[in-house]
């Protein structure tokens, strides 16, 4: 079945289907590298593509129960996406046990970790070799789509400790025994010092670590607690190191970090959403408000080349477009949002 | 000497110094001691505010001259439980050893860093010492400085800024710090002629991975510490101090703190910090004088003699992410501190000084302690034995720009030498491979202060080093 995945539009051939397995053909006739994802209710992702280059096509198999669904066409990689019904017809999906559930939330989650994981090892490649072809505007270009794929699974990368330094650390972390590597280092040369010289050593040590990170995430334990804490973490850094600008201190790329922590938190929600629905449904219901509201929020800062704020590459507006008033907002929604992320955990783990 | 009431006098002063002690004004500030340098004030012989008032209050006014004599007079106006000035209120000013160390933590912190003016000489700073010590040696009384703050010539302005009229001394100490930049400036330049003279303990503190430092809250030429149980008396000390080094130094930063976090006394029950987390259950003792003289006093040999008596302040202003660590489970919580939150006790245990068992495993095989919590991180046996005397308080500057609570710890800790105690500890917690709960913290202000030992009667501050 094939689905037109555009700028402003997301053509599926189909949007009545019968229960059973389905493959979407994807291709990307929107300027941008885009993704396509399959939606339950609570926007719980039955089957995504990432990274889908523009003129580009991918295929995205799925298993659909009887049930309402949305595909979503995200261009950009960011936003709510532009939607579309689809509506499955015969064989409900069996009742799950609550452990089913969790465990399907598990299952779930370790595939986009390492969905995201090696989007984030495609990416770091088309960033390195922009570099290595001596091309600025390209590497300038290609670092916002990195980062969005490294923010998405930032818990579980810091969780190798001595890993996610060397990719992600900042030059207030630097010491005489640690240089200032990693992402950040190259951000720093690329924006503000506007050179690719002396860029290569580190990206290429980036790519390696990058790596690196894509083999251990396959061995990292999962559990339903893990994954609330996660989620939790993401909105902290959110709190802590975006809404505050300060990671992404020389490309101005701020809200593009945001979106992912946003992104990376909404997946671990809706995986574990079937099992929190049952356990506490006011906490889901709390949850499928803040969540869009928030996205929503962000998506008043996404910016077209010619806007003003508009970096290339990224979808959003330079972080020193925004006002001190729009700033508060996105401080304060993110604060909304930390408090029931913060209960997920006792949820899960509740007897 | 003697009280006697004067109503009709010009000059009525409701308090005033003995008269062999020099007015701490702005004119003592610019002469030379130590031929003005401020005679004894024990605490026996300060008049409390309260006192005062009392004495106003039947219409009484105190003359000059209130000496040993007058304060017997006094007493007889206002009659204290014990005979004693205000049992209690008064910690002395004058030892061995500057107050405020290791006395046992008061409710109130306002802590002030100053930098010295471009055209500051070595005169200058060395009057400012002397008019400091002089206000002192009121301050901590609970007197006025100068001719007071309603006692003086009505057509000037009053010495004292009067906002501590009625309050007693509220164990008010004053402690006096001398920062790295008054030995050798950024510019590596020996302003005051006293680069030799700098002890090697006093080296710059190294960056520490995560700092996320504010160059405005960090360093200072000077600091000065005014701890006291009323925060309205801590914070009259500053004012007046820093009344008085103006046109000498300015206040680069200051920070009022409330609600101790540390106990530095068995006397005192451990509070809570913001986290909501008892602070300093760990914290060494005033009253085991070994591990004070061991830890805390730089000991005669340490480095220059001036500092022998002394000990080295390390402040560290650290902002709490107070709302995502509010929205943190208790079990995150207390896995990130290493104890539970209710009782202070570790992992496993049920009182608050149970020994912290870093070995000890649950049921499921994993350390009870997790290998990064905070405690196990600071603790002295992870530290080649490094212990520090805490003495730091929580604060709230109110809001941020995000509507969000600027609040913390203003972390104070003294020692004998912050190369190998604070440097030592602040290594093994900062990072983010390292304590836990450096993910709800950030390091915004530092700073780091010789501070020399006590004063004696007839001296100025830090006198020694100027000689």
């Amino acid at each position: 079945m094939a689905v037109k995945a555009g700028d402003k539009n997301c053509e599926v051939a189909s949007v009545e289907l019968a229960a059973g397995r389905h493959t979407f053909a994807v291709t990307n006739t929107a300027s941008q590298v885009t993704e396509v994802y399959v939606y339950a209710a609570g926007d719980r992702i039955m089957g995504e593509v990432e990274n889908v280059g523009p003129s580009t096509k991918r295929n995205l198999i799925v298993d659909l129960p009887a049930g309402e669904y949305q595909v979503a066409c995200k261009p950009g990689m960011v936003g709510d996406g532009i939607r579309t019904a689809l509506k499955v017809t015969g064989k409900a999906a069996p009742p799950q046990t609550l452990d089913q559930n969790l465990q399907t939330a598990v299952t779930s989650y370790q595939t986009y970790v390492e969905s995201e994981t090696q989007a984030l090892v495609d990416t770091t490649a088309t960033f390195v070799a922009a570099i290595s072809s001596g091309d600025l505007a390209k590497a300038k270009e290609a670092y916002p789509a990195v980062r969005l794929h490294y923010e998405r699974i930032e818990p579980i990368a810091e969780s190798f400790g001595d890993l996610d330094p060397l990719i992600d650390m900042r030059i207030d972390d630097a010491t005489p025994e640690t240089p200032f590597v990693g992402f950040h280092a190259i951000e720093q040369k690329l924006f503000e010092q506007k050179t690719l010289d002396a860029t290569q050593p580190l990206a290429t040590a980036l790519s390696t670590n990058v790596g690196k990170l894509n083999e251990l995430v396959k061995t990292v334990e999962l559990t339903p607690l893990v994954m609330a804490n996660g989620a939790k973490s993401l909105l902290d850094e959110v709190a802590a190191s975006k809404v505050t600008g300060e990671e992404e201190r020389y490309s101005r790329i701020d809200l593009v970090d945001f979106a992912g922590n946003v992104d990376g938190a909404k997946y671990v929600y809706s995986a574990l959403r079937p099992a929190l629905q049952e356990k506490d449904p006011e906490l889901v219901s709390t949850l499928d408000k803040r969540f869009p509201a928030l996205v929503g929020l962000l998506d008043t800062h996404l910016a077209k080349p010619g806007d003003n704020g508009y970096i290339p590459g990224s979808p959003y507006v330079s972080y020193d477009t925004l006002t001190p008033e729009q700033v508060k907002a996105l401080a304060v929604e993110v604060d909304a949002i930390s408090e029931p992320i913060g209960q997920i955990a006792g949820v899960v783990t509740s007897k | 000497m003697s009280t006697s009431p004067d109503p009709g006098g010009p000059h009525g002063r409701e308090s005033q110094p003995a008269p062999d002690s020099a007015p701490a004004s702005a004119s003592a500030a610019s002469a030379p001691a130590p031929d003005s340098a401020p005679a004894p004030a024990p605490a026996s012989r300060g008049f409390s505010r309260r006192r005062v008032v009392g004495l106003l209050g039947g219409a009484a006014v105190v003359s000059a001259g209130v000496g040993a004599g007058g304060t017997a007079a006094a007493f007889a106006v206002s009659t204290t439980d014990d005979g004693s000035p205000e049992s209690g209120q008064t910690v002395p000013f004058f030892g061995a050893n500057q107050a405020g160390i290791v006395t046992p933590v008061q409710d109130r912190l306002h802590f002030a860093a100053f930098d010295l003016g471009a055209t500051a000489t070595r005169e200058d700073l060395i009057a400012l010492l002397t008019a400091w010590t002089n206000a002192a040696t009121h301050l901590t009384v609970g007197t006025d400085v100068g001719t007071g703050a309603v006692t003086g010539e009505p057509g000037a302005p009053p010495d004292d800024t009067g906002e501590a009229l009625g309050l007693s001394a509220a164990r008010l100490t004053l402690t006096f710090g001398f920062g790295t930049s008054l030995f050798t400036d950024a510019t590596g330049k020996d302003r005051f002629g006293l680069a030799a003279s700098r002890p090697p303990q006093l080296a710059d503190l190294p960056a520490f991975p995560g700092d996320a430092l504010n160059p405005a809250l960090c360093g200072g030429d000077l600091c000065v510490q005014a701890c006291a149980d009323d925060p309205q008396v801590a914070v009259h000390a500053i004012r007046n101090l820093a009344r008085l080094a103006r046109g000498t130094a300015s206040v680069r930063y200051s920070q009022l703190g409330f609600g101790r976090t540390s106990s530095t006394s068995n006397a005192q029950v451990t509070p809570r910090n913001m986290m909501g987390f008892k602070d300093g259950t760990a914290n060494i003792r005033a009253e085991d004088t070994a591990i004070m003289n061991a830890q805390v006093w730089v000991q005669p040999g340490d480095g220059p003699a001036w500092m022998t008596g002394g000990s080295y302040l390390v402040s560290r202003r650290i902002r709490m992410l107070i709302e995502p660590w509010d929205s943190t489970p208790l079990t995150e919580q207390e896995r990130v501190i290493g104890r539970a939150k209710g009782s202070g006790a570790p992992p496993g245990k049920s009182d608050e000084f149970d020994p912290l068992d870093f070995g000890a495993k649950g049921a499921d095989g994993e350390p009870l302690i997790d290998p990064n919590a905070h405690v196990r991180l600071a603790h002295s046996s992870h530290n080649n034995g490094a212990v520090i005397l805490r003495r730091g308080y929580s604060f709230t500057n109110g809001t941020d720009d995000l509507g969000r609570l600027d609040a913390g710890l203003f972390f104070i800790a003294y020692q004998r030498d912050p190369r190998t105690q604070f440097v030592t500890i602040q290594k093994s917690l900062a990072g983010k491979a390292n304590d836990a709960l450096n993910e709800y913290i950030q390091h915004v202000g530092s700073g780091l202060f010789a501070c020399p030992p006590g004063v004696q009667p007839g001296e100025y501050l830090g006198q020694k080093l100027f000689e």
